[in-house]
């Protein structure tokens, strides 16, 4: 009963196969379509690779280990480096991760596992919207709420501000990360008769930590690459800082002041330090991309 | 020993949102007996399973009511669903090993999350043993349990709900993943595990429900429409849908 309509199936197949015009043409448009997405390619290329030449091209000669390891010199003073603003962004966005990766993870556990209700979907909402906020606004919020409050800006503040950057992206990634755990498992582990609570943690999140140690990373990565929220919550500093209740530097804002500056030595080590920058974020991002390959 | 069945089932209902899918269900299974489940799909084969250690009640908008009892005790009556589960094991149709752990901390998982305190090398051993799955991966009891094929999968879930002691097995289409080698393996399991535990089995297919089980029971779009031993629900069964289902003129 089937065979009839099976064969002519393959007949029109083969129609279509010898009929040469047409192959051609398919060919044809096959190869036009091909050669148009390689030169679109390109062109997305294009910003990327100007940015990483003009960067690593400016940037290089820059560089030294006094720049690592010295403080900024006075202007018109040859030498001195960038090492209270490295050390200032470390610190912040360390700070900045200790209570953003925890809220973070949590609120997207939260919502992986009990986001169903009213309030899950306010809290999905909530997050959405905090992801779209401009960094720029976090910063005034951040300058509200802390430097007008401590009276004073500090390095406390700029991690604030990068944290509430962190929490809403991480948590949405952490949620999809958990999501994409198989229902299975989930339910061979509370019929083994572990609780729900055992269950999130130690099967559920456990799973999908590799995914979830990836987005913690590329948060942190984002963090370290903003400027806008740190220039009116951490400041700057010319001196060393440690002290989470003072001016701390930072890389970004330490950037921007030396390329709006209009000293030549101070444009050298804007390049410089954008270097750095593009070094650490850029190394983040690549470890977030080698780290879950590595596992399996 | 009681006299008593291990499990008896009274007036069982359950619902999935408004559609019921189990209509007063009422059934005992002796100790150490295989019960074979079966019926077409949608039947309510799975539910009825599910609702033996409380699985069901965790599906959102599912609920049941009736009477479950496990050595003459309700377990829908003062019973923490989280113990019942771990007198009250389950193997799901498709295998679902935990892809982070090793073959031994798969078989461990259900003793290290409940804090059990354990000879956990005897245990292991004594596991896959039981599940003849020690010969083939003795060797490599550190590597992924992903690593494995679908059967030996299958029989790793099976060490894994026995590591924790439960004294009633529930399988749900246990082999229908698993190809005719693997399926013959499981099979000689069961029939190898029933000296231990009570086990009852959901298939589809009647030729095993014929090589594993005791007692059989047919269900029918969630009803129990006959219950008894294989050999006379599949020899000379009382029911004209359990005749019609058994020689294949539906389903």
């Amino acid at each position: 009963m089937i065979e009839p309509s099976l064969t002519t199936s393959i007949n029109l197949n083969r129609s279509l196969w010898t009929a040469p015009g047409s192959f051609r043409r398919r060919q044809l448009a096959n190869h036009l379509m091909t050669g148009l997405c390689g030169l679109m390619v390109l062109l997305a290329l294009l910003p990327l690779s100007s940015v990483l030449w003009l960067v690593f091209s400016r940037g290089l000669p820059a560089l030294s280990l006094s720049f690592f390891t010295q403080l900024p010199a006075p202007v018109g003073e040859v030498g001195g480096g960038i090492g209270n603003a490295l050390v200032g962004t470390l610190y912040m966005v360390g700070f900045a991760s200790l209570f953003g990766i925890p809220i973070g993870i949590g609120a997207g556990i939260f919502l992986a596992e009990r986001g169903e209700g009213p309030y899950g979907r306010t809290v999905r909402l909530m997050a959405e919207v905090l992801a779209g906020v401009p960094s720029i606004v976090t910063g005034v919020v951040a300058y509200g709420l802390v430097v007008v409050t401590m009276r004073r800006f500090s390095a406390f503040a700029g991690a604030c501000a990068l944290a509430i950057l962190m929490i809403p992206t991480l948590a949405r990634s952490t949620e999809e990360m958990i999501r994409l755990v198989p229902q299975g498992l989930r339910e061979a582990s509370l019929a083994l008769g572990v609780p729900a609570w055992k269950t999130s943690l130690f099967v559920i999140l456990r799973t999908a930590m590799s995914g979830v140690v990836n987005a913690a990373l590329l948060a942190i990565a984002r963090a370290a690459g903003e400027t806008a929220p740190l220039l009116f919550t951490a400041l700057n500093n010319q001196y060393w800082n440690f002290r989470p209740d003072q001016p701390t530097a930072s890389v970004t804002v330490q950037i921007y002041n030396y390329a709006i500056s209009p000293y030549e030595d101070w444009h050298q080590k804007a390049w410089g330090a954008a270097l750095c920058l593009l070094l650490l974020v850029g190394g983040l991002s690549v470890l977030a991309r080698l780290l879950p390959r590595k596992r399996t | 020993m009681t006299a008593g069945p291990k499990l008896e089932v009274r007036n069982l209902n359950a619902w999935f949102g408004k559609t019921q899918a189990l209509k007063n269900i009422g059934l005992g299974v002796r100790a150490n007996s295989v019960l074979a489940i079966i019926g077409p799909s949608g039947c309510g084969k799975s539910t009825f399973v599910r609702c033996l250690n409380r699985m069901h009640e965790l599906t959102p908008g599912a609920r049941s009511e009736g009477v479950v009892l496990l050595d003459g005790h309700d377990i829908y009556s003062g019973v923490d669903p989280v113990s019942l589960r771990r007198r009250v094991g389950m193997v799901f149709q498709r295998p679902n090993v935990f892809p982070t752990l090793s073959i031994r901390d798969n078989v461990l998982a259900g003793l290290r999350l409940n804090r059990v305190k354990a000879d956990y090398d005897a245990v292991v051993e004594k596991m896959l043993k039981q599940t003849a799955l020690w010969d083939e991966v003795k060797d490599r009891l550190r590597s992924s349990a992903v690593s494995l094929s679908g059967g030996q999968q299958q029989r790793l879930c099976i060490a894994r709900a026995l590591a924790v002691a439960p004294e009633v097995l529930l399988m749900d289409e246990p082999a229908s993943a698993l190809d005719p080698i693997a399926t013959a393996k499981i099979e000689e399991l069961i029939d190898e595990l029933k000296a231990q535990y009570t086990i009852i089995i959901v298939t589809h297919n009647m030729q095993q429900a014929i090589r594993v089980s005791d007692d059989t029971a047919f269900f029918y779009m969630g009803e129990l429409i006959e219950h008894g031993t294989t050999k006379n629900i599949f020899t000379n069964p009382t029911r004209k849908q359990t005749e019609d289902y058994v020689t294949g003129r539906f389903g």
